[in-house]
Order: C-alpha cells, then sequence, then structure tokens
C-alpha cells in the first residue's frame, strides 16, 4: 500500500525566496486571467489583457515613466515596513503615515514656506513630511511598547483618522477657493517643486528612494542596531536576555517606518501631485505591505518588487481604460498576490513524500 | 477487592530521553496515594497518561479490572478518571455552572438543577464556592476548587492532583484536605503529586516515589519517614567524578541582600533571600525546581525587578541597573532555557555567538565576526559544518555549547549557571563542569543553580538550600549530608 506523507522540511533550499514570490505572482495572474474570461466570455480577451499588461507599463515611450513614477512611494512605504517586519511588528498604518506625510507637506508649501524663496524650500519640505510621517508611526510604536496594545488595531485606525483628517482639509479650510469646489486644495507654488528629469515627468524622488535603499541596508546589515532588530523580532525573551531594550527599539523603528511613509507621501506632492487631493493615494501604503513581502524583507528586492507592482497598476489603468476592466479587478489581484505569498511560505515549508507501507 | 487502577510496566520515550521506563503504578478505592519525585522524575508524565493526554510507548492500564485503552481526557472522564492540571482549563468569562456545563459536553435543559446540584456538591465537600461567580473574579485557590467540583459533579472516581498545593495558601490547603478525606470517605481515590514532603507525609496513605523515570519504591504508611523518602527521593547515582583543587575563594563579587520578588504569576517568589559569592568560589543553590531559582537569576541579570532588597556587585549597588549595563559589568548567565531564552532559534550560529557584547559599537562587522567564530568553534569544539547555519538545527548539546562560549567570552566576573548541564549527554556535562571549574579557578564568582544534587555536588564549594523562595541552611558539599540536604529542599526546615 501506499500513502501519501507530509513532512517539513528541515532546511529552506536556496532557491525559495525567489521561487516563492514568482510562484505567487503567477498564480494570481493565471486567476485574473480566468476571471477575465469569465466575465467577459472571450479566452482571447484574458490573452489581450496580460499583453497589455507586460507591455504598456514598460514601453518608454507609452508607461514606462508612469511606471516609474508609481514605483517611488511603493519603494518608499515597502522599505519602510520592512524595517518592523524584520522586528515581528505589524505596522499597517503606512497609508495613513503617508497621508500625514502629504499633509505636512501641503501645510508647509502653501502655507508655512508659501514666500520663502530658496534652494532649502523643497529639501524642508521633505523633511516636514518626513516628520509627520514619524510621529503617525511613533504613537502606535509607544502605545505598543509601554502598553503592549496591538499595533496592527493601533495602526489601521489611525489610517482613518489620517485619511478624514485630510478630508476635512480639503473639504473645508483648505479647498482652493478657485478649485471649482473640487475636494482638492491650490496648486503649490512652482518653487516648491521637486525638479523633474525633462519632460518625462520622472522626478529627482527617484534618486531619495534609491538613496533611502542603501541607508536602510547599511542600517539593517551592516549596524549592531539592525541586527539587535533582528533578535528582537526573533525571539524577544533572548533579545531582553542580551540586554536589548526592546521598548526603545520598537519605538525607534516604528518611527523610521513612519518616517519612509511619510517622506513617500511628501514627494508625491511635491513631485507628481503638486497639490493635495482626494484619493490621491491609489493605497501606496498598504500594497508596501504586499512589497515588503514579496522582497522578502531585503531592501534591494523592494527596487525590483515596487518596479513590477507601479507597472501592475500602471498596466491596470490602462485596462481600465481601454478594456473596461474595473479597477477592484487590480486591488483584488494584489490581494491574491499576498494570499499565496502567505500561503506558499507555508507549504513550501513542507515536501510530499510518496511511502510505501 | 481488587485495585480500582492499575498502570503496568509503562514506558514513554520523548525524543532523547526515556521519561518512564516500566513504571508500575495502583490505586485502591478509598485510599490516597501520592507520586513523590523531584521536577522532571515523571509524575506529571504518567498521571498525564493515564488522563489520555499522553500516548504510552508500552505498557497497560486495568480500571476496575478491565483493560482500557485511553486517548483522550474526555474518555477519561467517562471512565471516570479526572485530573486537576497545574494549568488550569476553565473559560474565564464563564460562570463556575456554565464552565462545569461545559465539560459535561451535555446541554442542559435546566440550568436551575445544575446550581442546585453544584450547590449540593460545594456543600458535601466543604468547598465553598458560588455557582454564579465568574470564573475571571476568582483567585487561584478558588479556580482549583471549581476544577476539583468539575470532577466530582462528574462523578470521577479517580482523582488526580497535579501539584495542588504550589498555588496554595495553607489555609487553603487546610480546606483542600479536608475536601480529599471527603472524597475518600466516599469512595474515591486519590492520586496526590507532590514534591513536598510534609504535605505527602500528612495526607496519604501510600507513596511511590519516582526517580528518573523509575520507581524508586511504594511505600505503605508507616514503612516510611521523612528521611526515608528524602533518601529514595534525591539517592544519589554518581556518572563520573571530576577533578577538583580545592577553592581559593578572594573578594566578594555579589551580595544579595533581604531581596523580595514576585513571579510571573504574580506570586512571592522570592521572600527575603541572602547570600553572597566570592570570587574563585563555586556557590551551589540547591532546591526543587520552581523554588524561585529562576527568579533569583533574573534578579541578579537584571531581568526580573525587586520589590525590595538590594543587590551589591563588588561593593557596589546594582539593584537598579538594567540588563546591558550588568553584561558589562561583568555578569554572565547560562539559563535553564537555551532555546526559549539564550539563543535566537532563527539566527545563525555566528549571530547567536554575538548575542551579547560587553560595549555597543555601532557598527556589526560580519567579516570580523566570522574569523572570531571560526576559532571559537573550535576552541570550544562546537560540531557543525557551518557557522552561518541557523542554531535551531544544532543538538542540544551543541547549543549549550555556544551559550556557553558566548557567556564566557564575556570574560566575565559572574557567571549564574542555571541547571547548565539539563538534557546534555554525559561528554557535554563533563564540558561544561570543566568550563565552569576553569572559570573558577581563574577568580570568576560562579553561582550554580542547580536540578539535581549530583551536580551541586559535583561542583560546588559551599551549598545553599532555597525552599520557597528563602535560603533555608547552608550545608557542606559532603555526599553524608545527602539526606539532611533532601529534607530540607522538601521543606523540613528544623533539622
Amino acid at each position: 500500500m501506499y500513502k501519501i506523507k507530509v513532512e517539513k522540511r528541515l532546511e529552506i533550499p536556496r532557491y525559495f525566496p525567489v521561487l516563492i514570490p514568482l510562484f505567487s505572482i503567477t498564480i494570481s495572474l493565471i486567476l485574473m486571467g480566468i476571471t477575465i474570461w469569465a466575465t467577459t466570455g472571450k479566452f482571447s480577451n484574458a490573452l489581450e489583457a496580460y499583453k497589455e499588461m507586460f507591455s504598456w507599463p514598460f514601453i518608454p515611450e507609452c508607461g514606462l515613466s508612469d511606471t516609474i513614477q508609481k514605483m517611488i512611494p511603493l519603494m518608499l512605504t515597502g522599505l519602510g515596513l520592512t524595517i518592523v517586519f524584520r522586528m515581528r511588528i505589524w505596522n499597517i498604518g503606512a497609508e495613513g503615515q503617508l497621508y500625514l506625510g502629504a499633509m505636512a507637506t501641503t501645510w508647509g508649501a502653501l502655507f508655512f514656506l508659501k514666500d520663502f524663496q530658496s534652494p532649502l524650500v523643497v529639501p524642508i519640505l521633505l523633511i516636514l513630511g518626513t516628520l509627520a510621517g514619524a510621529f503617525w508611526g511613533v504613537i502606535p510604536g509607544v502605545l505598543k511598547a509601554f502598553l503592549n496594545l496591538d499595533e496592527i488595531v493601533a495602526t489601521l485606525m489611525l489610517n482613518y483618522i489620517a485619511y478624514y483628517w485630510v478630508n476635512y482639509l480639503i473639504y473645508g479650510p483648505w479647498k482652493d477657493p478657485h478649485g471649482y469646489n473640487f475636494p482638492l486644495t491650490a496648486m503649490f507654488p512652482e518653487h516648491t517643486w521637486l525638479p523633474s528629469m525633462g519632460d518625462t515627468g520622472i522626478h529627482l524622488g527617484i534618486f531619495i528612494a534609491f538613496g533611502m535603499v542603501v541607508i536602510v541596508y547599511i542600517l539593517m546589515n551592516k549596524t549592531r542596531w539592525g541586527f539587535d532588530l533582528k533578535v528582537i523580532g526573533d525571539n524577544e525573551k533572548a533579545a531582553k536576555y542580551a540586554g536589548i531594550n526592546t521598548k526603545k527599539n520598537i519605538i525607534f523603528a516604528m518611527m523610521l517606518s513612519g518616517a519612509l511613509a511619510g517622506l513617500a507621501g511628501a514627494i508625491q506632492m511635491l513631485g507628481v501631485q503638486h497639490r493635495l487631493q482626494h484619493g490621491f493615494s491609489p493605497g501606496y501604503g498598504y500594497t508596501g505591505i504586499i512589497i515588503a513581502w514579496l522582497s522578502r524583507l531585503n531592501p534591494w528586492a523592494t527596487i525590483l518588487v515596487s518596479f513590477l507592482f507601479g507597472g501592475l497598476i500602471v498596466g491596470s489603468e490602462q485596462l481600465q481604460i481601454i478594456m473596461r476592466i474595473p479597477i477592484s479587478l487590480i486591488n483584488a489581484l494584489q490581494g491574491i498576490i499576498l494570499f499565496s505569498l502567505l500561503a506558499s511560505e507555508t507549504i513550501f515549508r513542507y515536501r510530499i513524500r510518496i511511502v510505501k507501507r | 477487592m481488587g485495585p480500582l487502577l492499575i498502570m503496568k510496566n509503562v514506558v514513554k520515550r520523548f525524543p532523547g530521553i526515556l521519561a518512564l521506563n516500566k513504571v508500575n503504578f495502583d490505586l485502591f478505592e478509598g485510599e490516597v496515594h501520592a507520586l513523590l519525585g523531584e521536577n522532571g522524575a515523571g509524575k506529571t508524565t504518567l498521571m498525564n497518561i493515564l488522563y489520555g493526554l499522553y500516548r504510552m510507548d508500552e505498557g497497560e492500564i486495568f480500571y476496575r479490572g478491565e483493560k482500557v485503552k485511553i486517548h483522550s481526557p474526555s474518555q477519561a472522564l467517562t471512565l471516570g478518571i479526572g485530573m486537576v492540571q497545574q494549568h488550569f482549563t476553565l473559560v474565564p468569562s464563564f460562570t463556575v455552572a456554565e464552565n462545569i456545563m461545559l465539560s459535561t459536553r451535555r446541554f442542559e435543559k435546566n440550568v436551575s438543577d445544575v446550581i442546585d446540584r453544584i450547590r449540593k456538591i460545594s456543600k458535601e465537600y466543604e468547598l465553598r464556592i458560588d455557582p454564579n461567580a465568574r470564573i475571571w473574579q476568582m483567585s487561584v485557590g478558588e479556580r482549583q476548587r471549581v476544577e476539583i467540583l468539575k470532577l466530582l459533579y462528574m462523578n470521577a472516581k479517580v482523582v488526580i492532583l497535579d501539584e495542588p498545593t504550589a498555588v496554595l495558601t495553607p489555609q487553603e490547603t487546610r480546606a483542600l484536605f479536608r475536601a480529599i478525606r471527603l472524597m475518600i470517605e466516599n469512595g474515591a481515590g486519590v492520586i496526590f503529586i507532590s514534591h513536598k514532603l510534609k504535605e505527602v507525609m500528612e495526607i496519604s496513605d501510600r507513596v511511590t516515589v519516582l526517580k528518573n523515570g523509575e520507581v524508586a519504591g511504594t511505600l505503605k504508611r508507616g514503612e516510611y519517614d521523612e528521611k526515608k523518602l528524602a533518601r529514595m527521593m534525591v539517592g544519589r547515582n554518581v556518572v563520573f567524578q571530576i577533578e577538583k583543587k580545592p577553592a581559593n575563594p578572594g573578594r566578594e563579587v555579589l551580595r544579595v541582600e533581604d531581596v523580595r520578588a514576585l513571579n510571573d504569576k504574580g506570586f512571592t517568589a522570592l521572600n527575603g533571600i541572602n547570600l553572597e559569592v566570592r570570587e574563585g568560589e563555586i556557590l551551589g543553590v540547591a532546591g526543587v525546581a520552581g523554588n524561585g531559582q529562576r527568579e533569583l537569576a533574573e534578579v541578579i541579570t537584571g531581568l526580573r525587578e525587586v520589590s525590595s532588597g538590594r543587590i551589591i556587585f563588588y561593593g557596589k549597588d546594582i539593584t537598579r541597573e538594567d540588563v546591558s549595563k550588568r553584561i558589562s559589568l561583568g555578569i554572565s548567565y547560562i539559563p535553564q532555557d537555551r532555546k526559549e531564552i539564550a539563543t535566537c532559534p532563527n539566527l545563525s550560529i555566528a549571530e547567536n555567538l554575538f548575542l551579547k557584547s560587553k560595549e555597543r559599537t555601532f557598527w556589526f562587522d560580519k567579516r570580523k565576526i566570522l574569523d572570531t567564530v571560526k576559532t571559537l568553534i573550535e576552541k570550544y569544539s562546537i560540531i557543525t559544518p557551518d557557522p552561518l547555519q541557523p542554531v535551531k538545527l544544532l543538538s542540544g548539546g551543541n547549543i549549550q555549547k555556544v551559550v556557553v562560549a558566548r557567556e564566557f567570552e564575556l570574560h566575565p566576573r559572574l557567571i549564574i549557571a542555571e541547571h547548565p548541564t539539563r538534557g546534555l549527554d554525559v561528554a557535554s556535562m563533563e564540558f561544561v563542569y570543566r568550563s565552569l571549574l576553569e572559570a573558577r579557578d581563574r577568580g570568576v564568582a560562579i553561582l550554580l543553580l542547580a536540578g539535581d544534587l549530583d551536580e551541586i555536588f559535583t561542583l560546588s564549594d559551599r551549598v545553599v538550600v532555597i525552599y520557597e523562595g528563602r535560603i533555608v541552611g547552608e550545608v557542606e558539599p559532603d555526599p553524608s549530608n545527602l539526606e539532611k540536604i533532601g529534607l530540607m529542599m522538601a521543606g523540613v526546615v528544623d533539622v
């Protein structure tokens, strides 16, 4: 008699970190194809959708600059989450931290530094957004460290506060008086904009993002602090035993995580939007969670993954235009990717063997 | 009439150890049969098998003369075998009556009937409890009463009590003993697990002593006294002899002054403890596990706050210093739980060797570390193909070597070693012993919190006995004092 035996792998093969993300993306793309096929009734539609998704976002004359533009906030939020996820702190508040960063930058650009003509304006505004995001990250960090309040709930709720706060401002006091009553602020003065490269629409933010990758990489892998985070993530008891101040580190990591999301919001304001408006983020903070996981918490990998995801967002917008496929399908797709990623993380830890009884 | 219950030649293996080796145990109606033994002797394992929580590898169980196979606690309860475990199994937000109904697994239409019956039983056994009170509002003693009521409600004929007095005040203990006597009057058999000699002497009709998974003997009331039981419980089996130079104690390194502290559950763990350790000596602290050893180690290393008292290190009060400060002062700690506390399972051997450091540098230079690690792996003969392997893939002995290597390489002035050889094979054990003795000869002060007396006698230059968070006496580490130590460990102070 034969028996199927499921057993735990003793060692995870080296190629798994690459295989698992690819596997989960493939699965979700297949599911997406099936959905398109089922809803439109034509198999060729699914094929066309694939073609569109894999070409348009990556062709320079078409969507490439859009892709890179979207890649920047994804990279930054993903990087920030990499830091805290390594300690097993589940910050899902990058969206709120990004909103707060955008809000602070907007305040700086429209009111605080409106008439301050200086090359320092842009850096100051970026720092302003970064600080605001950091502040929004510190709150749940402190609550977690001192009251052991669940960070998932705290960060999630803070997202709503940030979101509605921004809504209040753009529907109310900050609304552009010449904006035909649309929920948006006035355009920022031009001296506050992040310089773009030619007419590509790609702004200097990309270099800031790359710089952050290097900084986060060094911080996480080359310093004692990064090592401490790893220890806390793997075994908090051991961390305390080794004399690591877990409370301080939790707060500090949440602060950095929030700072990077806040910076993403600031860059988005100064480089792309030039005004705060309703729904300016298609969920960059939430997608950042997927970016961090698909990169397997490796800062360098966030570059590639956020590029692909930028493409995914641009491609799906394109599908929306030419094939009338609803954007919610793409949101579902992103969800499926994370889902199958988490599932395969667990499933691949086992192997199936057929043994003779 | 034959026994109510017979367990015959029970064998249970856990990975790497033989937990129970052909254990025989029986119980008659109307008696209290105590299971006595040190921690790790196999008492709870044996009872978990009877209660269906573990499966035995070999052996048989007869209940009322019939052979039974017990696969689950609910099956055990159906038979009439119930157990009050050390960790209670009650739903905190439910009332007493609701909890009892939950465990009967029957839908009771008429709750007031249930409540009436609980009242009746609680009166009969003098276990005062309000059936409508909610569990979360109750003290530990009351919760235990609920657990016992639950078993009585289900007409359990065999009642297993696992260390029931560990969480009780003396008054509550008296009430528990009264209830136990009423139970046996009504024809139940009670199995009483304990390591406290006094209580065993008071309540039992028979005593079975377990040692290292084997029955050291079963004695009837009248055949035993405290001394005899103590000897059976801690009886010494020499594993190996190790050469030891006479100690050459120097300055006082550590002084613990009247320290009090709570354990994780909020009970008193250290109750005014005093001791001092000098350079170049090993102070052994003997005691049954759970008498405050862990808390003592944690208080000295800074992992646990004291409620009162002082900790002096080289004449300086360090009571308020944090863990990392104490590490940099030269306090090393080899905890009992090498996997839970002393290492990060998924980090590499190299990283685990560098978990602690005396000074915090900003940079973490992996290449430099790896060079040092290679020499450490050789020096401490850690057997591994690759220092970048996760530490969890190592054997217990090798993990312990990683911990020992790390703690020794910090060049400590005080080492706290808590049961440092638990679960190790003889070779690794000898390695740890030699390392500790070498450190001592270099002038390091060592506080040894050992589980078994063999270790204490092999290593210590002085021995103190800890009981319920207090030092109850000091004894020469001489084999002739074995019995005396055994009695002190079991709470008989006036020897």
